[in-house]
């Protein structure tokens, strides 16, 4: 129970931290609802002429467009998460003080990755998935079931997006540097969630081979469940890829984060 | 001295580097997505569309090899380092541009140029020798006016403080926009582009009259000639601000 309260409060004070950056979050804001437009245009040009293109029709593929903007930010796509911060604390050693607590490494840093993600799905989604909403026609769903599956979807995304970045960020205590890393990872973020492109919109077989691939949890399995590609019992069934993912991505991170803290010798006294 | 301190580390550079020119051929990947399952976009050929993008692409990557950390200036006015670059016999322009020099940057341009040669072979027409001239010209254009509008986000800075990401709305998302032919987006959107934040000078309107292609907006010809004319005001109103921003700067205390 302690414990559990331990990790609500590492959340709720994550969430307050990027709360008071104000000015950042609507400049954030700002970025996200321009490249939501450019994409916009982007998509109505190519739906025009291949309407139904990967299976979606041009008021969804447009959602698809304006929920992965809303989601970029908070599944930290293309950085912008706790990855640095806890590469810089690795690479400066002050990682050997958040072992020495009495605390989790990885449950810290998820609590604290969920606090700053949920701010960002509040701060950085819901603005521009409005704007895009008022502007675009788009293909929201009416069924307040969809919209909890939706929800259960992002959670899972957010999980994986930690996972992923956590793993990421472990390598740390190998290379000491994660710059060249980091980019090939935000580079795979982008290209293989759907952020650029829908999945389904890809050459045949590299499309279906990145639909099998974790980051597809970060956007085209959100997506698709809101634009109900699934629906019944396989609305369920397709959440447990990401749930799988999450699990799996989880556990090795535990397992890197076991050999990792072996290797850690603290200098000086 | 950022220029050898890069070189020092062989092996990150290199591998920064790839990482920068495989970034930008993402973009580009998206482009030929598109074309795998249509022939023409807006009414422009993928050859055509490739020359915007490379065009784009190498103009960005020359204003960001030369002023990308404009956008650092902000974190530096909040943790008062600017105050150590003003009193320094040096203007503060120049510092804040040669500060961590870059140069694994050079790969969106290696990507731009590599495009840009496939592009030309994909288009119908060739090009004479003046019109080559033309689109170095284009490019050259293209980098001082992006560079202009990374600078004034810069000296914005000076005032806001904390608005870097407007910045790349700007820089990173003008690129985005040029990549794509100006038929595709709104006329709003375009006369935005024009007369407000002249992004379209970049690439868009000169590379028109490089294609015979007609104004979306109906512009009278001689425009297509704009584009050194609004590089040159748009460095004017940079400095001015640039000026003024320095002027009422406050340090942060302490």
């Amino acid at each position: 129970m302690r414990t559990s309260g331990l990790y609500r409060a590492v959340a709720g004070s994550s969430f307050r931290r990027y709360a008071t950056y104000r000015v950042a979050t609507a400049a954030g804001v700002f970025t996200n609802t321009i490249f939501g437009f450019f994409m916009s245009y982007t998509f109505i040009a190519l739906w025009d002429q291949r309407p139904d293109l990967g299976g979606y029709d041009q008021a969804q593929a447009l959602t698809f467009a304006w929920v992965g903007q809303g989601l970029l930010a908070a599944t930290a796509v293309i950085g912008g998460g706790f990855r640095e911060e806890l590469q810089e604390r690795i690479r400066t050693g002050e990682v050997s003080i958040d072992l020495y607590r009495p605390v989790d490494l990885q449950m810290w840093w998820l609590s604290a990755d969920l606090g700053r993600a949920v701010f960002h799905l509040l701060g950085r989604g819901v603005v521009p998935l409005a704007v895009g909403a008022l502007v675009f026609e788009l293909a929201l769903p009416t069924d307040p079931l969809r919209w909890l599956l939706f929800c259960c979807a992002v959670l899972l995304a957010l999980l994986v997006s930690f996972a992923i970045n956590f793993l990421v960020a472990l390598v740390a205590f190998w290379l000491l540097d994660g710059n060249g890393l980091n980019m090939v990872s935000n580079l795979l973020g982008m290209f293989c969630s759907g952020m650029v492109m829908p999945l389904t919109v890809f050459p045949e077989q590299l499309g279906t081979f990145l639909q099998w691939l974790p980051w597809a949890a970060l956007l085209q399995v959100p997506a698709d469940v809101l634009l109900g590609r699934y629906s019944g019992a396989g609305a369920f069934a397709v959440l447990l890829f990401p749930l799988v993912w999450a699990v799996v991505l989880l556990l090795l991170g535990r397992a890197v984060q076991a050999a990792a803290t072996r290797r850690v010798v603290v200098q000086g006294g | 001295m950022w220029f050898r301190s890069t070189l020092a580390y062989r092996a990150s550079f290199l591998l920064t580097t790839l990482g920068h020119a495989a970034s930008s051929a993402l973009e580009f990947a998206g482009i030929l997505i598109i074309f795998s399952h249509v022939d023409q976009l807006g009414g422009f050929s993928v050859g055509e569309v490739a020359l915007m993008y490379a065009t784009a692409s190498c103009s960005l990557g020359l204003a960001d090899l030369f002023l990308g950390n404009m956008d650092q200036l902000g974190a530096r006015i909040r943790d008062g380092s600017v105050d150590t670059m003003l009193i320094r016999p040096v203007p503060l322009f120049a510092q804040v541009a040669a500060d961590r020099f870059v140069l694994r940057r050079v790969g969106r341009i290696i990507q731009g140029v590599l495009v840009l040669g496939w592009a030309i072979s994909r288009l119908d027409t060739t090009f004479s020798p003046l019109e080559y001239v033309l689109l170095a010209g284009v490019i050259g254009c293209g980098a001082v006016i992006f560079g202009a509008l990374w600078a004034l986000g810069g000296a914005f800075q000076f005032w806001a403080q904390d608005a870097a990401q407007v910045q790349n709305a700007v820089t990173y998302g003008g690129n985005r926009l040029l990549q794509y032919p100006p038929t595709i987006y709104g006329t709003e959107l375009l006369r935005g582009v024009t007369y407000l934040v002249p992004l379209a000078f970049v690439n868009w309107i000169p590379l028109l009259r490089l294609l015979d292609r007609e104004s979306p907006l109906g512009l009278p010809g001689w425009v297509d000639f704009l584009s050194p004319l609004v590089a040159v005001a748009l460095c004017v109103l940079t400095a001015v601000v640039w000026r003024v921003g320095i002027r009422t700067y406050r340090s942060t205390g302490s």
